[in-house]
């Protein structure tokens, strides 16, 4: 897993792209978060939260900042968009035991984040686990109308379908440099979410690993800008 | 201090050797040389020497002498008795020198039949081997820097080092100057905890402080200025340098010397064996393949650099001290002082860039130091001409410009302080006085240490959440202990300070196969960052060969032969030294007088007599501006001569100046000598208008809030924070069981220093990475040193059009990456604008946006 540049400005509100997705107004915001307009929900992905204490664990002492700074990026993120429902699609915590290991500052940060609208809680392959600790509901997958929101992708899925897992990026060359930026992976059917974690890395969307998910045709990378998400059609990406 | 006459014998203190020594002399038909005895007598009268002597001088025979007469009278351990710990270390930063030292050490001590042990132990030593090693020690141990501090880390390293008696440090001149040689200077400073009694001896080209190296040799306590003794060697005959006289054109700008290879190619065929210095790896595979064209006799040429494979260097080298080869094309990983048989001829293709740094590799050539080694040098263009000349002059003058050497890294500490732990369990007050006796740490402060040893505890973050996962802790006796035996496993697979960039094999594979090659002869290595930017059919020159990218795969990149000659250069990092302040300083005063430019080349002093009729010459103290208008553009060409890296934040600096003024810069580029900012608005109209003051903009308090403004941004500052976060131990090289190549690192150090930055910018680790990032990358020393000199010496002069000596900087434009702070936002606008476009006509304009 490659670095993908996360610079601070991305915290601040930037300008969302709003594309169609299974039929809803969906706007992606550079900050890296997805709004479905209609239904008022928020999905966010891949927060990894408490990588660091899980890093720490095996005595590599990361910053102890992660979830404090991840958490305070998503709440500014909710202030803007004021949802009904918030979905973190998986791996919101970073191993199955984090959610339990969390400070009494990061419950009310939560809790904070949470109230007056519903949270929930995708499991994923870090965080197999319902979390402790938090407020909402936890669940395998989730549907709503002919979008499926899951962790992973499903090769075979027929509808619409939403998830996180891969933490795409995308690289792009020109003017004597490459550019390297997290990015929203989608075909129009499939859409995949970027990591949002401060913590998270980023894996080429060209990797063998994405493989056959995409209708190469239709796909775009919704690159992650310093305040624009840049939409990037398959040929002018490198490998 | 005792300057020697080498072409003195010393027959007279012949007695000073034991009997078989005299008697190897005597049937050699040699004698030792003054130098050689003179280090044996401090030796035995318990002195700590440094030795500088020129390649040539029996430097070698003379640091081992004492350690050899020791031994010799201490006879073989009789049977039955435990057999004594080392009792002589050597340290060279090369392993290959190690093993040549084996061999080369080997020979008399084999013909004295001296009752001497003598084993290699690097990276390359197999398991086995090391662990004997342990268990039954040879006399003299030749090893690396890393090994030193690996065997220091260990439990039983009192007993392995309880006999020692003398340390070596081979080429200390080269050691001192990076994280590796303060590494170095702590371990030494642990080993005479463990043997007060130990005397070392440094082995050093000519530097420009040799007290500096004397005081690293030596403990310093207390603000004393130790110092060792000191035994300088004159060095031999004088050697017979010249710049190349050529009937080619010599370019503006550029670095290849293409003009000068057909001279430089009868120069190779008139010479037994020639070595072809270079000065960055790009440059040596251009001119091994430029040479290659021209070579109709099929003469013997290889290539040598630190990116190819090691195999493939390897043969070279042997093929090398076989004289099986006309010329090798090499980078500095030549440098230092291995024996390559019978080199006749240097050529330094480029300026060497500094005065001490030819010495050293015209050293390599004629290793008899009586004999005079002969040297070419080719300036690549017109500025190096000078530079040349300038060179040439240090070189009969003898001035030295050896960089100093920097107070010791914080991240090396850290490293160190749990190496430390894992021998044995410490009281910091112990510890801090142990390591301010090493003298690149003389000056840590108190608070400082303590920081250090709580970085290496938990993080050390004024946020405390990792303490029950310490990685040492404080015992109640008050001392700090390893918390498992894992740590010390931990820090044996980080150990060391050479972090490099990360790096993907590569391999040769046939064409087409694209990403999906498989196996395939590895060619060497090459920095991902460089490869990272290359498409599917791109050529570069790698290896010697014109190649074919055909794609990156995990951590290994393909290429397959290229059906054309022609290639797109690798513009990957290979070692660009900037010019050195003395060469700098030298150049300037050359060009200030005309009474000398009669001993150019004819081209270059008309080039100078133009710029003297058309702009003006500065003089060897001022700094010329020239603004001119170009194009659609404004340009401004400032020439400061303080070398590229210097040059670089000046630039950056004068830029947000520049904005701040309102003069719109949109670009600029640097060279050794000069700097070019380019603007929408006539900067030498707004100076001549009063709107702008090259007072103000030149004032030295850019290096204030600017610099730190700019600084926490750049790239150079996320790169430093990379090897300081390997070195000091925040995250792992490799870990136990898994293999990581760069592109694996699991957390990216980018995004660890986002956090870090924003949450405790005064954290140790930042502390450490700035202090690099100025003294290395950014070389605000030089910028600083800069402004001071051009205060109220800054002539400007306008013009209607670029100057002659404008042009070579002018010409960089476009070949150099323009370095700028620009986030990527305008490359991803364009290409979504171009996707945009695509789908319109694929689909019909009103199809879209709907």
């Amino acid at each position: 897993m490659r670095p993908a540049l996360k610079t601070p400005q991305m915290m601040q509100a930037g300008e969302a792209l709003t594309i169609d997705f299974g039929g809803e107004r969906v706007l992606l915001d550079p900050a890296g978060i997805a709004f479905f307009a209609n239904a008022r929900m928020l999905v966010v992905s891949d927060l990894h939260l408490e990588k660091g204490s899980s890093f720490a664990r095996r005595r590599i002492f990361l910053p102890p900042y992660d979830t404090p700074a991840t958490l305070a990026r998503l709440a500014a993120l909710v202030a803007k968009y004021e949802p009904t429902l918030i979905v973190s699609l998986g791996d919101s915590f970073h191993d199955d035991e984090a959610s339990a290991r969390i400070s009494a500052h990061t419950v009310r940060a939560i809790e904070a984040l949470a109230a007056g609208r519903t949270m929930v809680w995708v499991t994923g392959n870090h965080d197999p686990s319902p979390p402790a600790n938090v407020p909402g509901d936890s669940v395998k997958s989730l549907a709503a109308g002919v979008i499926t929101f899951r962790h992973i992708a499903e090769k075979d899925h027929a509808g619409c379908e939403v998830s996180g897992h891969y933490h795409p990026a995308a690289i792009l060359r020109g003017r004597g440099k490459a550019v390297r930026r997290s990015c929203f992976a989608s075909d129009g059917a499939r859409l995949i979410m970027p990591a949002f974690g401060v913590y998270t890395g980023g894996l080429n969307v060209r990797d063998r690993a994405l493989e056959g998910l995409f209708d190469l045709g239709a796909f775009r990378a919704y690159m992650q800008g310093t305040d624009r998400i840049y939409p990037i059609g398959w040929r002018d990406l490198i490998g | 201090m005792s300057v020697i006459d080498t072409s003195r014998p010393a027959r007279a203190d012949m007695f000073a050797l034991p009997g078989p020594f005299v008697d190897w002399f005597s049937t050699k038909g040699w004698q030792p040389r003054a130098h050689q005895l003179e280090l044996l007598a401090k030796a035995e009268a318990g002195l700590s020497t440094l030795l500088i002597a020129p390649t040539g001088a029996g430097k070698t025979l003379a640091g081992f002498l004492p350690a050899l007469t020791d031994l010799t009278r201490r006879g073989r351990p009789k049977p039955g008795t435990i057999k004594p710990g080392v009792h002589t270390l050597y340290i060279s930063p090369l392993k290959a020198l190690a093993v040549d030292i084996e061999r080369n050490l080997g020979m008399p001590v084999g013909e004295m039949n001296l009752p001497v042990t003598i084993e290699t132990r690097t990276g390359d030593t197999p398991a086995s081997k090391r662990q004997r090693q342990k268990l039954a020690p040879p006399d003299i141990l030749l090893t690396t820097p890393e090994q030193v501090a690996l065997l220091l880390s260990h439990k039983d390293a009192d007993r392995f080092f309880a006999d020692l008696r003398y340390v070596i440090f081979d080429e200390l001149h080269s050691l001192v100057t990076s994280k590796r040689g303060q590494l170095l200077a702590l371990g030494l400073a642990r080993l005479r905890m463990l043997q007060p009694e130990l005397q070392t001896i440094g082995l050093s080209a000519t530097v420009a402080e040799p007290d500096e190296l004397r005081r690293w040799l030596v403990p310093q306590s207390d603000g004393a200025d130790a110092l060792s003794e000191l035994i300088i060697v004159d060095g031999g005959a004088t050697p017979e340098i010249t710049i190349l006289k050529s009937d080619g054109r010599i370019p503006w700008s550029g670095h290849s010397a293409r003009y000068a290879l057909p001279d430089v190619y009868e120069a190779i065929k008139a010479h037994g064996t020639t070595l072809i210095f270079v000065n960055t790896r790009s440059q040596a595979e251009l001119i091994f393949q430029a040479l290659w064209t021209l070579n109709e006799d099929s003469l013997p040429i290889a290539l040598h650099h630190g990116s190819l494979d090691v195999g493939q260097r390897r043969r070279v080298e042997a093929a090398m001290g076989e004289n099986a080869l006309r010329a090798v094309v090499a980078t500095s990983t030549l440098d230092l002082g291995i024996d390559w048989g019978d080199v006749d001829l240097v050529v330094h293709v480029g300026s060497p860039k500094g005065a001490s740094r030819l010495a050293q590799r015209i050293g390599r050539a004629n290793h008899r130091m009586d004999e005079p080694s002969r040297a070419i040098l080719v300036p690549a263009n017109r500025f190096e001409v000078m530079e040349c000349q300038a060179a040439l002059n240090a070189n009969y003058l003898g001035a030295q410009d050896t960089p100093p050497i920097e107070p010791g890294a914080l991240d090396v500490l850290c490293q160190h302080i749990l190496g430390m732990a894992c021998s044995a369990p410490f009281e910091a007050d112990d510890l801090y006085a142990e390591v301010t006796g090493a003298a690149p740490y003389a000056d840590l402060d108190r608070q400082t240490f303590d920081r250090c040893v709580h970085f290496v505890a938990h993080g050390g973050y004024a946020l405390q959440s990792y303490e029950r996962y310490a990685k040492i802790k404080q015992t109640k006796d008050g001392t700090w202990r390893i918390a498992h035996p894992a740590v010390a496993q931990q820090y044996r697979l980080n150990a060391g300070t050479i972090v490099a960039a990360p790096e993907l094999t590569v391999r040769l594979v046939r064409p087409g196969a694209g990403g999906k090659g498989r196996g395939g002869r590895v060619l060497g290595k090459i920095e991902e960052i460089f490869l990272e930017q290359l498409v599917y059919g791109d050529t570069f020159l790698f290896a010697g060969k014109v190649l074919r990218f055909e794609g990156i795969r995990e951590s290994e990149a393909f290429a397959s032969n290229a059906p054309t000659l022609e290639a797109k250069v690798p513009a990957y990092m290979g070692g660009k030294f900037p010019t050195t302040t003395y060469l700098s300083a030298q150049v300037r005063k050359m060009l200030a007088d005309p009474g000398q430019w009669h001993r150019l080349p004819a081209q270059v002093s008309e080039w100078l007599g133009y710029q003297k009729q058309n702009s003006l010459v500065p003089g060897a103290d001022e700094m010329l501006v020239e603004t001119f208008p170009r194009g659609e553009r404004f340009y401004m060409v400032a020439y400061p001569f303080e070398g590229r890296l210097a040059h670089q934040t000046l630039c950056m600096l004068l830029t947000r100046r520049l904005e701040r003024a309102k003069a719109r810069p949109i670009g600029f580029v640097a060279s050794d000598y000069a700097v070019a900012i380019w603007g929408l608005k006539d900067m030498g109209a707004m100076i001549g208008r009063g709107d702008l003051s090259l007072t103000d903009l030149f004032a030295q308090d850019m290096l204030g809030d600017d610099l730190e403004a700019w600084l926490d941004e750049s790239f150079v500052f996320k790169r430093s924070f990379r090897y300081c976060a390997l070195i000091a131990g925040l995250i792992d090289k490799r870990h136990p069981g898994k293999e990581k190549t760069g592109r694996q690192v699991t957390v990216s150090t980018d995004l660890i220093y986002d956090v870090l930055r924003t949450h405790e910018p005064d954290h140790i680790l930042l502390q450490a990475t700035r202090n690099d990032a100025r003294a290395g990358y950014l070389d605000v020393g030089r910028v600083n040193a800069l402004l001071a000199r051009i205060k109220g010496r800054i002539v400007h002069k306008g013009l209607d059009r670029i100057s002659p000596l404008a042009v070579p900087v002018m010409l960089e434009i476009g070949k150099e990456p323009v370095i700028s702070s620009e986030t990527g936002d305008a490359l991803m606008a364009e290409k979504a604008l171009a996707t945009e476009a695509l789908v319109r006509e694929a689909m019909g304009e009103d199809m879209v946006g709907g």
